[in-house]
């Protein structure tokens, strides 16, 4: 099997990290659940990825691999503070249902 | 391959965040060591910013460029980072008796503060879009932290959840913007992209201009700008009052050092482009913000929609893309460090257990009990608004011009109107403190640090006010 790279353009990576892009934008609007919502930011972050993988690889490059490791990181970091964040909440309020968490009104 | 090269390490130029480091570790450390009375770790916080605001001036001959060309040592970073230095400082010191009187546990928060200092200052000095990308997160991780520090509180809580989600949200348009701009110019360095829009063979690509949109939609989101500033009443309100001064502070002066960098000083070719979005982004902060906190009840949101306007009042110093502009922008935090300080110090003094004693109305008749605490409140919040001699005076004095200078006059005009209008809310805290009859006894513990806080607030406030001119040479240099 010898499948190079040059055998996709680029701009069919690019259309596949859009649409994954739009797809965890629309996550993050519609969904109710805080968990749900989360997930649908991680799935923004790694169309970002895979955005900056095939740029990387089209222009020959190191910078864009450099880039998409520190958004796994910081992806990471994110992911134990959001998930900390959500157990301090359920245990004060037992949902994780997002239109319930109306305390503060103007 | 050809093997990658290591690029020079400079680690003098890297000194401030080194510091900062080293003594946010040292607190965390020191705080499993030590007893019941934790004072001690005010201590170490301190030294660690004065220490990190000393080192700050290790370089001369400015601007120099580190770590090939990602990291710089210029005019805006070192002005910064002693904006930085001193809004943490006050945070920690306003701090000291609202943690004892709300029993936050305290070895984490001030390292935490520390740490989003860090981040603040690699924000600021940051070239690579890498380095912004991590300068931000590191920001915003330590503020969503900060935010919910209050663990046992639904309302801390909340907040937290908001912040977190929708700084996550806007995480991913940066990042996205940055992917895309990365994609176009083939570098991540704002140099080199600044080199490529010059040349102008990328000017007109349609993913540099996507990018550039979606740059903008994740640093107004982290400024908390009118469409992107929802967030921001409910954090506000949430947090606990010395985190909320905090970040309406430090933080948002370093994306804004960072917005500066991006668009104005990278490029300002394409400036048609991006400045018609800023500038609406600018005046619907300006006016939401205003006409927002307008209908307030609670002290905290309403300075959470007068910091949005200030926002506003902000971009402007962008939009305008020159010197003159980066100077206001310096200034008008500095003198914005001082004032939300002294205000938020009061808010805090006024403040009872839980998150009691924060509506308007509980300011009523504090100047026959506390004449001192009202009239200060007064003057912060005059500067706020903008009134001659005050350092919010000068500060939007000095942004305006920058404007000027550029030809934006309408944009001027809309902004003078909102001054005008931000008076009224403003004016109202005001007149309840001294024309109305109090609703309940004034319970004030005139704890030492906070007022500590206020004076030196107070002083900032009048001293840029009136003498505001060894500070703009020194913006200006």
């Amino acid at each position: 099997m010898d499948i190079s790279f040059d055998a996709i353009p680029l701009a069919h990576y690019l259309l596949l990290s859009a649409t994954l892009f739009v797809i965890g934008v629309m996550g993050v609007l519609m969904r109710r659940n805080a968990i749900v919502v989360f997930m649908s930011i991680e799935i923004m972050l790694n169309a970002v990825n895979i955005s900056l993988i095939s740029f990387d690889r089209y222009l020959n490059q190191h910078d864009g691999q450099i880039f998409s490791f520190m958004v796994m990181c910081v992806a990471a970091a994110e992911v134990s503070v959001g998930l900390a964040i959500i157990i301090a909440l359920f245990r004060n309020k037992p949902t994780v249902n997002l239109d319930e968490f109306n305390i503060m009104k103007s | 391959m050809e093997p990658i090269p290591a690029p020079s390490i400079d680690l003098v130029s890297l000194a401030p965040v080194l510091v900062l480091t080293v003594f946010g570790i040292m607190v965390l450390v020191t705080d499993l060591f030590i007893g019941k009375n934790k004072s001690a770790l005010v201590f170490i916080s301190l030294t660690g910013l004065l220490m990190a605001a000393i080192s700050s001036l290790a370089k001369y001959d400015l601007p120099v460029y580190s770590f090939n060309g990602a990291y710089i040592v210029d005019h805006l970073s070192v002005f910064f980072t002693f904006i930085f230095c001193i809004s943490s400082a006050l945070a920690i010191l306003v701090s000291i008796d609202f943690n004892q009187r709300e029993g936050i546990k305290v070895g984490e928060y001030y390292s935490l503060i520390l740490f989003c200092t860090v981040g603040m200052v690699l924000l600021a000095s940051s070239t690579d879009m890498i380095m912004i990308f991590l300068g931000i997160e590191i920001v915003s991780i330590c503020l969503y932290v900060l935010a919910g520090i209050r663990r046992n509180d639904p309302k801390s809580n909340e907040a937290a959840l908001k912040y977190f989600l929708l700084g996550a949200f806007a995480t991913g348009f940066l990042l996205y913007g940055m992917a895309l701009i990365y994609g176009t110019t083939g570098s991540t360095k704002l140099t080199i992209i600044a080199e490529m829009i010059r040349e102008g063979s990328v000017r007109s690509e349609p993913l540099m201009l996507m990018g550039v949109v979606l740059l903008i939609i994740g640093f107004g989101f982290k400024v908390a700008s009118v469409p992107f500033h929802m967030w921001a009443p409910d954090v506000y309100q949430g947090a606990p009052t010395p985190v909320t001064a905090f970040m309406a502070v430090g933080p948002k002066a370093a994306t804004l050092a960072a917005f500066f960098r991006v668009f104005a000083e990278t490029m300002p070719e394409i400036s048609p482009s991006w400045g018609i979005l800023l500038y609406i982004l600018s005046v619907l902060s300006m006016f939401i913000g205003n006409l927002g906190a307008i209908m307030q009840t609670n002290i905290k949101r309403l300075l959470a929609f007068s910091s949005v306007a200030h926002v506003g009042y902000l971009l402007i110093a962008i939009i305008a893309k020159n010197s003159l502009g980066s100077a206001s922008l310096m200034f008008y935090m500095l003198a914005y460090a001082f004032m939300i300080f002294g205000a938020f110090g009061i808010v805090i003094l006024i403040g009872r257990k839980g998150d009691e004693n924060l509506e308007i109305e509980n300011y009523s008749g504090l100047a026959y009990k506390h004449p001192i605490l009202a009239l200060s409140m007064t003057i912060f919040l005059l500067s706020l608004g903008g009134l001659p001699p005050l350092a919010g005076f000068v500060a939007k004095f000095y942004i305006f011009s920058a404007a000027l200078k550029e030809g934006f006059v309408v944009l001027v005009i809309l902004a003078v109107l909102n001054s005008a209008i931000s008076f009224y809310y403003y004016l109202k805290v005001v007149v309840y403190m001294y024309m109305k009859e109090p609703i309940k006894e004034f319970n004030i513990t005139l704890s030492p640090m906070t007022l500590f806080v206020v004076a030196i607030a107070l002083f900032g406030t009048l001293h840029l006010g009136i003498f505001p001119g060894p500070i703009i040479a020194l913006a200006q240099y």
